[in-house]
């Protein structure tokens, strides 16, 4: 019965608890679609065996009235989260055959809750890229096509296997982490809910680091609900994670109200671009009138330092992944292309092991990190970054919650945005500013383009105030009611 | 710097063109007593089986993030106090990049702009009595890094992680000292501290604390030299000849009309000579910057105070107490503070008894008995009790000290209390003024002719007086009293 795959997590809860269906028969139907939907390459891995032997350890507890939060939902894992005995990637060469003897802390309180594993969702190699094509594992296909028009797209990235599952019924729910839009910018090109938490909500540890002052884990579903019910499972304090907050965990679906009235809702005026299509400008306005509609009050507001907000992201994110990358030398774990020296051993190890894209991050970061350089880019970039969060704080004393485009495009093809990285970096134009701040952000599903390609919207929250984000989000997706499904799903 | 100290002539070195000054600044990694490492939970016991104290922290594996152990922070704070140096109650760690197999994230991480501790002053006991201060800079937390293993296998090299993670202060000095004595003056000091306060062992052999010395000479009264650093320096003796060779080195250099390279220079123990490991030019880029990992360590200033309140008597205050409260000399004192624990024993042992004549007792019999022995204070068979009691017997006239010096011997060797050996073997000193005179009358009888020349005027016999008495009386004899008497009788 392949209508379970299309059921959302919410639905699936209450029909497993209804017993109109088991774990089982829910994983079943899932592996059952991962199989007719290999074409889009969205897993790296399959776990389908873990996967029925979790769904059977479901039934049983729920038989035994003690059913989890997630208890029963087959869910995909993107592949930067270390799982115990799996094999985990990172969409790279260079951790070949590495196979972690831990469970990331998300990943944990995830099974904890109940949830089940169907396998390691691809992504762009070390959660470096927009587009998915950055994968030693092969790029992800959108399982969206434009219409009359058979050219693959991207998913976008970096969680875009992750996306691409949920949006083609493989995974009822995924997990991916966002460094500057890697949650959000998939999640709008596919048609998904996607949110970034706040800085510090969810623990990093077990989370292979790309850039540590900005990476964070967070959802990817197909409604607002699914995605508070996930957050509500994978967030929490972390003693091992010195950066995640001591503050208790928030019932994020009982946040969804679908009451926004006196709401103030800012519209930035930076976030108008150059060659941003009339399109997404246009459902801007729409989902603004549509939050007035609610009873939401709209303020135009200034975020000033908006422009720097690229330029600083890819000098701090490089900055840290260069340093964080170093441990991949062959030494210990993964790759290893042997040398006649110990310097020669790195050198091959590293050169075989990082693709393209890693390698240009590696050197940005080195250059803005060396003597000489230090100033001039990586501490102006942190001052630029303080001046973003500050902007941040002061329209968050006039407003409650900031709604701007997700992307400044709809999905693209494999070819274009080839040639110029600065093009395919503007992907994250809207994104990378909530994460420098360290704020949450989510985006939802808001409407097709002339091509008939999703287009989300994002809403930018408070620091720890999901709630208020999730409640509007959820007014934006009754809104907007996002029906429409890909080609051949 | 210490530009304008006073140049002290004693220390100048004579070169083929004149004289030389010395300036020596040293780095000490003291590796903190902790039960686990500095971001880890992992043990960090000494000698344990390669590897088998390793963390997935320590290993660098993916997705790992350190927590900062309290306990180290605690350490360093003590030990800055111990110091006399300020505490910044705001420091940050920073990451250290490089590539090396021992280290395993490929950067190590350490404070670097920032530190736990700033500028701070240790006090030299220098041989002679005097006193020095030495500026402290600066100490910092950071990692060690774990241990390449060159001599395993003939191409391989293995590596042993039990070291890495390990927490070490890295307590930087002014370029403040002037001679070998005084950098070996300076480790003393500070290792005697670190004892006291029990924030590291500091033993050089175990490398549980380290030393790189910076060496440069100039002329007396020109500005600072070129440095060059010596690493690897693990002995107190080492640092003294490293600095010796380096000094002569650099000054011949500069004699022949050349010029000093700043570089890092490695000390060969083996050929007593220091050699280059890499130069200035070769130098890293460490890449320094904040570790996003970790927050900024902020401590609470009750906290540090509470922790002030709390340190021990440091040996500079205990030898102060020591000079008036027991009227010892600097330099008694000073031997006495050097470890916490002779003091103790010390202060154990003078409870209650002649504190200077307890002070000599334990430092040169019993001190000198314990290093022939090849044993410290707390391995000493005589108790602090025990010499206590020797004392006292001394002090109320039951045993001279010559008769003392035997009985501590048999102390020492049986570990009997010194009572009981008085007593079995007949020790008590004679204060009979009867006994003694009938002993110098027998005396005199038998060397009449002696005393005709002593009564001539031959006053040196007395001395061959007081020798028959004593042994005719088996060394019993109060000496003063037989002084007294003999004297009297004598003069007829």
């Amino acid at each position: 019965m392949s209508d379970l795959t299309h059921l959302t997590i919410a639905a699936a809860l209450d029909g497993l608890a209804a017993k109109k269906f088991s774990a089982r028969e829910l994983g079943e139907a899932h592996l059952g679609a991962m199989a007719k939907h290999k074409k889009l390459n969205a897993y790296i891995t399959e776990t389908p065996e873990t996967a029925l032997q979790q769904a059977d350890a479901s039934d049983k507890r729920r038989a035994a009235g003690k059913a989890g939060a997630l208890d029963g939902i087959p869910l995909g894992i993107k592949d930067l989260f270390c799982t115990e005995g799996v094999l985990t990637t990172a969409g790279s060469h260079i951790l070949d055959g590495f196979k972690p003897t831990y469970e990331s802390t998300v990943t944990r309180n995830l099974f904890n809750a109940g949830a089940v594993m169907l396998g390691k969702l691809n992504l762009d190699e070390f959660a470096m890229g927009s587009s998915n094509k950055t994968s030693y594992y092969g790029s992800v296909v959108n399982p969206w096509k434009r219409t009359g028009d058979n050219t693959d797209l991207v998913p976008g990235g970096s969680s875009g296997g992750s996306a691409a599952a949920v949006a083609a019924r493989i995974a009822m729910g995924a997990t991916g982490t966002d460094t500057g839009g890697s949650i959000r910018q998939p999640a709008a090109l596919t048609g998904t809910v996607g949110i970034k938490p706040t800085y510090g909500r969810c623990s990093r540890w077990g989370i292979v680091a790309f850039a540590s002052s900005l990476d964070q884990a967070g959802p990817i579903a197909r409604s607002v609900e699914d995605c508070a019910i996930m957050l509500g499972a994978m967030a929490g304090h972390d003693p091992k994670d010195s950066t995640s907050v001591e503050m208790a965990v928030p019932d994020f679906r009982r946040a969804l109200t679908g009451d926004i009235r006196g709401l103030r809702i800012g519209i930035p005026r930076e976030y108008r671009v150059n060659g941003m299509s009339a399109e997404i400008d246009a459902l801007w306005a729409q989902g603004a009138e549509w939050l007035k509609v609610q009873g939401a009050e709209l303020k135009e507001i200034s975020l000033p330092h908006t422009k720097y907000a690229l330029p600083t992201y890819y000098i701090i994110a490089p900055a840290e992944a260069s340093s964080n990358l170093a441990r991949y030398d062959g030494v210990r774990f993964g790759l290893r292309v042997p040398g006649n020296s110990l310097d020669e051993m790195y050198e091959l190890t590293r050169a075989a092991g990082f693709g393209k894209e890693v390698k240009r991050r590696i050197l940005i970061g080195t250059y803005v990190l060396s003597a000489g350089y230090y100033d001039a880019y990586y501490l102006q970039a942190q001052r630029v970054r303080a001046l973003i969060l500050k902007d941040f704080t002061e329209a968050f004393k006039d407003v409650d919650v900031i709604l701007t485009p997700s992307t400044p495009s709809a999905a693209f093809g494999f070819h274009e945005n080839e040639d110029d990285p600065v093009q395919m970096y503007l992907n994250d134009v809207f994104t990378v500013t909530v994460n420098l701040a360290g704020l949450p952000g989510i985006s939802v599903p808001a409407g097709l383009d002339a091509k008939g390609l999703p287009l989300g919207l994002q809403l930018i929250g408070r620091a720890f105030d999901e709630e208020t984000l999730l409640r509007t989000a959820g007014v934006l997706e009754r809104c907007a009611d996002f029906t429409a499904l890909p080609a051949g799903v | 710097m210490n530009d304008t100290a006073m140049v002290n002539d004693k220390n100048l070195i004579e070169g083929k063109t004149g004289m030389w000054e010395v300036v020596l600044g040293l780095e000490v990694h003291a590796q903190i007593i902790s039960n686990s490492k500095l971001f880890s939970g992992a043990a960090t016991n000494f000698g344990a089986e390669p590897n088998t104290q390793v963390s997935l922290v320590d290993a660098a594996f993916p997705g790992m993030l350190p927590v900062i152990n309290e306990k180290c922070v605690e350490q360093a704070v003590k030990t800055g106090l111990g110091l006399n140096a300020q505490i910044n109650l705001r420091s940050v760690f920073d990451r250290k990049n490089y590539f090396y197999a021992d280290l395993p994230a490929g950067y190590q991480i350490s404070q670097y702009l920032d530190p736990i501790v700033g500028k701070g002053t240790i006090i030299l006991d220098l041989p002679g009595g005097e006193h020095r201060a030495v500026g402290i800079t600066r100490l910092h937390l950071e990692q060690d890094a774990g241990k390449s293993l060159h001599d395993q296998h003939p191409s391989k090299t293995y590596v042993d992680l039990n070291r890495a993670g390990v927490a070490l202060m890295e307590i930087v000095s002014e370029p403040d000292m002037r001679c070998s004595d005084e950098a070996a003056a300076y480790l003393k000091k500070l290792r005697s501290i670190l004892r006291y306060l029990g924030t590291c062992d500091g033993n050089m052999d175990e490398g549980s604390m380290r030393c790189d010395v910076n060496v440069s000479v100039r002329r007396p009264g020109d500005a600072l030299g070129t440095r060059c650093e010596i690493k690897n320096v693990n002995s107190i003796r080492y640092v003294a000849a490293a600095i010796e060779h380096e000094a002569r080195r650099q000054i011949e250099i500069l004699e022949e009309g050349g010029s000093i390279r700043q570089e890092t220079r490695l000390w060969d123990p083996g050929k007593g000579v220091t050699r280059s490991m890499r130069s200035k030019e070769e130098a890293h880029d460490y890449r320094y910057f904040p570790d996003p990992d970790l927050l900024p360590l902020n401590l609470d200033p009750k906290w540090v105070e509470s922790l002030k309140a709390g340190l021990p008597e440091l040996p500079d205050a205990k030898r102060q107490r020591f000079i008036k409260e027991f009227g010892l000399s600097d330099y008694d004192a000073g031997v006495l503070v050097a470890e916490r624990e002779s003091a103790a024993f010390y202060e154990a042992a003078a409870k209650g008894r002649d504190a200077k004549l307890t002070a000599n007792w334990i430092t040169s019999e019993l001190f000198g008995k314990l290093n022939a022995a090849g044993k410290d204070v707390t391995e000493s068979p005589v108790s602090a009790e025990a010499i206590g009691e020797l004392i006292g017997l001394i002090s109320d006239n039951t045993i001279s000290g010559r008769i003392a010096k035997d009985v501590f011997a048999e102390m020492f060797e049986t570990g009997r209390a010194a009572g009981e050996i008085v007593e079995a073997k007949g020790l008590r000193q004679v204060l009979d003024t009867g006994a003694i005179d009938a002993e110098i009358d027998k005396i005199m009888a038998a060397n009449a002719d002696k005393v005709a020349e002593y009564r001539g005027g031959k006053d040196k016999l007395l001395g061959f007086f007081v020798g028959q008495v004593m042994k005719a009386m088996g060394g019993k004899a109060n000496p003063a009293m037989l002084n007294e008497r003999l004297k009297a009788k004598l003069a007829g």
